[in-house]
């Protein structure tokens, strides 16, 4: 099974690159998805033989991250009448760029990690650090609030691959917890995010420093 | 004498097939979109057609005009006797071709850049400043590509590269080679300014990259420019097939087989790409490049690691 993990990394460390140089909303939701989908069935490959827990763990994390939170972003997307990340502060091209320094540098940096025996030659590292400053970079870098969404995302994306290092170690009420305060997390930034249009008439965070008592 | 009846082989399949690689494209496109569509041996006719007529040549016009297209022309065709079609059929071939390779398509954009240019029209030049500005970014990204083979194969020869050991790699290092495959794929979309990047359809002057520089060719030149244009997507076609299909059968029938099966399946793809997508806005067609350069910068990364 364990074959399979290294290929999916590299589907999801590509979906980074998607979601830092596309300005299509729609797509970074859709790339976001995936990768949060694909991750979600991680567990199933690091572990081979899983119970009960780690089976509701997966169908959790791949329906809340799969389905729910994209269905519940294209909602607002289409609430706030946005398609595009016009003009970031760093621009598209800068941005893939930084996201690949960033992921070769993560490739360095976990070589000089002491893992555990089985993780040390996979990917699991790399891919998690890379994935978290993708997710950083979206967050501090894009305008639109829909996109900074996305960015919070990516970053729990990448935390979550980090957890799966320790998923027999780590209690499932932690896990469950953890997705619940990113769905909570999520429908709060929607509901910000209608509440921003409906004062600014445009999503634009940057409006947010004109705001007076 | 497998080997020479090889390289005959390959000689005669580089000389004919690539026009029907064109054809090939245009049929499914048409299919998409349910024409008919031309026949699928419409681009042969075309240059039969053209090598007939006569030139018009305009008085502003140099020399170098009429090198553009015989020097495209010609690397185009000494590029396909680099690339070996299967695994050791390429009658030329050094220590060091992968460098030729490389640059002898860069010598044959330098001369179409200069013939169009050398018009004196101001739209020509537009289109030879576009299409050098993305062809610098996708000689990186190719380079990149073959560089991950260079370093599994430890040899800088291309039929070395892309010859019978490559296989062996594909269980060890797959990734790398998949992101390389994926890489050179958008490089051959735009080295043969195919969509995304091109539209070979359009005349509309404000969208077109390599078809504008070609506008003052006419008759024979313009065959050469054609088939020349029909080699490179050849060649291009033929290091992807290389890459994904480097399995032997041992039988020379069979392994030709494979290798005209894969080439035609390459020009399906890029019709099936060319029908299911809009050509990029030119803006975004550099960032489209990078990420071509990227993945194959990321192929090396998950080898040398």
């Amino acid at each position: 099974m364990s074959q399979y993990i290294d290929p999916l990394l590299i589907v999801a460390l590509s979906l980074n690159f998607v979601a830092l140089g596309v300005s299509r909303i729609r797509a970074v939701i859709n790339a976001v998805a995936i990768q949060g989908m694909l991750l979600g069935f991680l567990p199933v490959l690091v572990h081979g033989q899983i119970r009960l827990r780690g089976m509701l763990l997966v169908a959790v994390t791949v329906l809340l991250k799969g389905i729910i939170i994209p269905r519940f972003l294209i909602h607002a997307m289409r609430e706030a009448n946005v398609q595009h990340e016009v003009k970031p502060v760093v621009n598209f091209m800068s941005s893939l760029l930084l996201g690949a320094v960033g992921t070769g540098l993560a490739m360095v940096f976990a070589s000089t990690l002491p893992l555990a025996e089985e993780h040390a030659g996979t990917l699991f590292v790399p891919a998690s650090l890379s994935t978290v400053w993708a997710g950083f970079l979206m967050l501090t870098t894009r305008k639109k609030a829909i996109m900074q969404v996305l960015g919070y995302l990516l970053l729990e994306n990448g935390i979550f691959l980090f957890g799966l290092l320790l998923l027999e170690a780590m209690p499932f009420l932690v896990e469950i917890g953890v997705l619940l305060d990113l769905f909570t997390c999520v429908f709060v930034m929607g509901i910000i995010i209608h509440h921003i249009n409906r004062e600014f008439t445009s999503i634009g965070t940057e409006q947010l420093t004109s705001l007076r008592e | 004498m497998t080997a020479i009846t090889n390289q005959i082989i390959h000689v005669l399949l580089a000389i004919t097939v690539p026009p029907l690689l064109l054809g090939v494209v245009a049929k499914t496109k048409a299919l998409f979109a349910g024409r008919v569509g031309p026949p699928l041996l419409q681009p042969y006719y075309d240059l039969i057609r053209l090598m007939q007529k006569g030139s018009v040549f305009s008085t502003t016009t140099t020399w170098v005009f009429r090198a553009g297209p015989v020097v495209a022309l010609v690397t185009a065709a000494l590029a396909a006797l680099l690339v070996p079609l299967t695994a050791d059929s390429a009658p030329l071939s050094f220590t060091g071709d992968l460098i030729l390779l490389a640059y002898l398509f860069g010598l044959g954009r330098f001369f179409t850049a200069l013939a169009a240019l050398d018009t004196g029209s101001s739209f020509e030049g537009m289109g030879a400043a576009r299409e050098v500005t993305f062809s610098c970014l996708a000689e990186p990204a190719f380079f990149m590509g073959l560089l991950v083979l260079v370093k599994l194969s430890g040899s800088l020869q291309l039929s070395v590269m892309l010859g019978s050991t490559l296989a062996a790699h594909w269980p060890t290092a797959g990734a790398s080679l998949a992101l390389v495959l994926i890489s050179w794929f958008i490089v051959l979309l735009a080295e043969n300014s195919r969509i995304p990047f091109d539209d070979p359809n359009t005349h509309l002057e404000l969208t077109m990259i390599h078809e504008v520089m070609v506008l003052d060719h006419s008759g024979p030149a313009y065959g050469m420019i054609l088939y020349g244009a029909a080699l490179k997507l050849f060649v291009f076609g033929t290091l992807i097939v290389r890459l994904a299909l480097p399995w032997e059968t041992g039988t020379l029938a069979a392994d030709w087989l494979i290798f005209g099966g894969g080439i035609l399946g390459v020009a399906v793809l890029i019709g099936i790409v060319e029908s299911s997508m809009a050509r990029l806005r030119l803006t975004h067609v550099p960032i489209l490049l990078v990420a071509a350069c990227l993945l194959s910068a990321f192929g090396i990364v998950l080898l040398v690691r």
